[in-house]
């Protein structure tokens, strides 16, 4: 019942972890799976190791939190093996997705990366959309529909087995569609939307200083929400790719109204720290009972819902 | 949704105390509302905004209910905690929390506790065996370093650093105290009292009395030598664990631990022995800030 696919790979459901958020060794992942997400993306990382930034790298606002972790990554040599750890199913016996979000700030580097792990995972997704990213990384690739073309035409090229790739855009920019439709020009194969919002600052009023030692940080949780369903609803009306809502999930009411507005599967991140990771299961069973009440045979029959008439 | 242990309070240092030359006691008013009451082997996120700008994890090494302050135990071991130990009564740091489990303090009332704490790892030791006094239990503390003028939290009127141990339990029991406590110095160069290692320290007390609980929070070198030592006894034991931390919030991931993904800010620090079977990692590795393993 829950079941929904995109391009080509199943997922038991529509529940997958949004990357960066406990992503970042094969154990916490597999945890999450057990758990009963559909599937899980992993920390972005890139060719190299990087430290990311110094904390303080989170902190807590209305509606959310603001995060610079900085795309803190061991390098694709050392977490190849973290990658070949996730199992292949979970405790349930279902089929686990993995997929691997990758950062670079080239498109040489993007290809290497492909080249290294394109037998490793279920899927590939693109971050060209960090709003605290390192310069020529993240959203500095996301906010330019030429550079955004050129890095998934080279990744696309650069596979040899043809592994589906996503493209995880940021919110950040005057036309977003611009971005997506460039994206699909160069045949990304779905789009994951939206990376964190702003970025924003908190500046603590007794220390009379930003907090995070970046100064600013990518908004997610709750409040992102409404500009997150928005942006999936227009893509559903301008480009013809699958699409994975993400941004302030934190329970099937969201879900639903992700797939309402045309998403085929969501991503949850920041709703852990609230929720646990309980959060899968419960939002699972809320969703079933939703779709029962509702008549709803099939996730696809959601799809775009509040398109249609 | 929005819990308040996650926002930063700017607090001035009430007061510091010099514990050794190494390691200095900070103490913090702190209003003990709901969430925001300690646990011992709870830990705080602390920032640091001046001078040097960062942010770490320290456990509670005080909480005085009464009084309404609490207190962290740092070792001056690299940058931040040098800035730390630069700092004066009335200057202002940003804490959050308290985070993590803490120790499971249940049933303590009348029960033989073998608390042990190697080096800085007194902090939170301490924390715990003042609350356990106050619930009634018979405490006796390991305090374990390198050498005598590194000793944390041996100061006890209880203060034991000869070797005659039957002795003093004979007279324990005769007396049937409850809310006993007795230090036990141990140092590896034995400048005071036993001289070896905690592991040797408690392999020798074993022989004398039984324990109804064990709690260990030290290098994790040291830990595991506990814990394999434990490993066959059945006696409860936890485990209070370090993990790199970035967020303490349970979203990054930087402080999950193989193979079960335990975050160590949520279900951690505090693990029983039975949980730290399945932390595969413990005694072998850890993470540092880029997500590298580095081996102990
Ligand atoms: C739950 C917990 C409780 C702790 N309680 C205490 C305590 O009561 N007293 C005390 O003195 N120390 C405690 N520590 C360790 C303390 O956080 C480090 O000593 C401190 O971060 C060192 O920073 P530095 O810049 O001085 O040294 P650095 O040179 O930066 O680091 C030295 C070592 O400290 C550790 N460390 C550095 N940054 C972090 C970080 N962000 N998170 C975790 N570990 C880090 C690493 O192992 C590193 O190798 C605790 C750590 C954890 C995880
Ligand atoms: C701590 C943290 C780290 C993140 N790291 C990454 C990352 O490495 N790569 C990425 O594409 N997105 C990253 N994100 C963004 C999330 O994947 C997601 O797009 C965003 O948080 C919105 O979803 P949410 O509101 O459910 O968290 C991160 C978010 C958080 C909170
Ligand atoms: S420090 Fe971020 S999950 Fe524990």
């Amino acid at each position: 019942m829950l079941k929904t696919e995109i391009s080509g790979i199943n997922f038991e459901n529509p529940l997958i972890l949004a990357a960066g958020v406990m992503g970042s060794n094969a154990s916490s992942l597999n945890w999450i799976l057990d758990s009963g997400a559909g599937g899980v993306v992993t920390k972005s990382f890139s060719q190299e190791p990087n430290l990311g930034y110094s904390n303080p790298t989170t902190v807590a606002v209305e509606g959310g939190i603001l995060n610079a972790i900085g795309l803190s990554s061991p390098g694709v040599q050392n977490f190849k093996k973290e990658l070949a750890l996730i199992n292949k199913s979970n405790k349930d016996g279902q089929k686990n997705i993995a997929i691997a979000s990758i950062y670079g700030s080239n498109p040489d580097e993007f290809s290497n990366l492909v080249h290294n792990i394109e037998n490793d995972v279920d899927m590939i997704e693109l971050n060209v959309s960090c709003p605290h990213a390192m310069s020529g990384c993240g959203a500095a690739i996301g906010q330019d529909p030429d550079l955004t073309y050129e890095i998934v035409k080279t990744v696309k090229n650069a596979s040899s087995n043809n592994i589906p790739i996503l493209a995880k855009l940021t919110p950040n920019v005057t036309d977003l569609m611009e971005i997506a439709k460039s994206a699909e020009k160069a045949e990304a194969d779905g789009l994951t939307l939206i990376n964190s919002l702003g970025p924003g600052m908190k500046i603590d009023i007794d220390a009379k200083k930003p907090i995070l030692s970046n100064k600013f940080g990518g908004m997610s949780g709750p409040a992102i929400k409404p500009i997150a369903i928005r942006w999936v609803y227009d893509a559903y009306e301008n480009c013809d790719i699958p699409i994975i809502g993400v941004g302030g999930i934190s329970n099937y009411k969201d879900v639903v109204e992700f797939i309402y507005a045309g998403a085929k599967a969501t991503q949850i991140g920041t709703s852990i720290m609230y929720e646990g990771i309980e959060i899968f299961s419960k939002i699972k069973n809320d969703l079933k009972n939703f779709m029962q009440k509702n008549e709803f045979n099939s996730i696809d029959e959601m799809i775009g819902y509040s398109h249609k008439n | 949704m929005d819990k308040i242990i996650n926002n930063y309070e700017i607090l001035e240092i009430k007061e510091i105390i010099s514990e050794t030359n190494t390691i200095k006691t900070f103490i913090f008013d702190w209003e003990m509302n709901e969430d925001r009451t300690p646990l011992p082997g709870q830990f705080v996120m602390i920032w640091s905004f001046s001078k040097v700008f960062d942010e770490k994890p320290m456990s509670i090494s005080m909480i005085d209910k009464d009084k309404n302050e609490i207190g962290i135990t740092v070792k001056n071991i690299g940058n931040f905690t040098a800035n730390l130990h630069s700092l004066s009564a009335g200057d202002k740091l940003g804490i959050r929390g308290p985070y993590g489990n803490g120790f499971n303090t249940e049933n303590i009332k009348d029960k033989n506790i073998l608390a042990i704490g190697g080096g800085v790892g007194m902090a939170p030791i301490n924390c715990f065996t003042n609350y356990s006094k106050e619930l009634g239990g018979n405490i006796d503390i390991i305090c374990a370093s390198v050498t005598k003028d590194e000793l944390l939290f041996s100061n006890s009127d209880n203060e034991i650093n000869d070797n005659k141990l039957t002795d003093k339990f004979n007279k324990d029991k005769a007396t049937k105290n409850i809310g006993t406590v007795n230090v036990f110095t141990c140092t590896d160069d034995g400048t005071c009292g036993f001289e070896g290692y905690a592991t040797h320290r408690t392999t020798d007390l074993l022989k004398y009395k039984s324990y109804d609980m064990v709690v260990v929070c030290g290098p994790e070198i040291m830990m595991k030598g506990i814990f394999d030592l434990l490993k066959d006894k059945k006696i409860p034991a936890q485990y209070s664990m370090e993990r790199y931390m970035k967020c303490a919030m349970g979203i990054c991931g930087q402080c999950c631990v193989d193979k079960k993904g335990w975050r160590i800010c949520v279900e951690g620090p505090v693990f029983s022995n039975k949980d730290l079977k399945e932390i595969q990692e413990f005694g072998k590795y850890h993470r540092n800030a880029s997500g590298l393993k580095e081996k102990y």
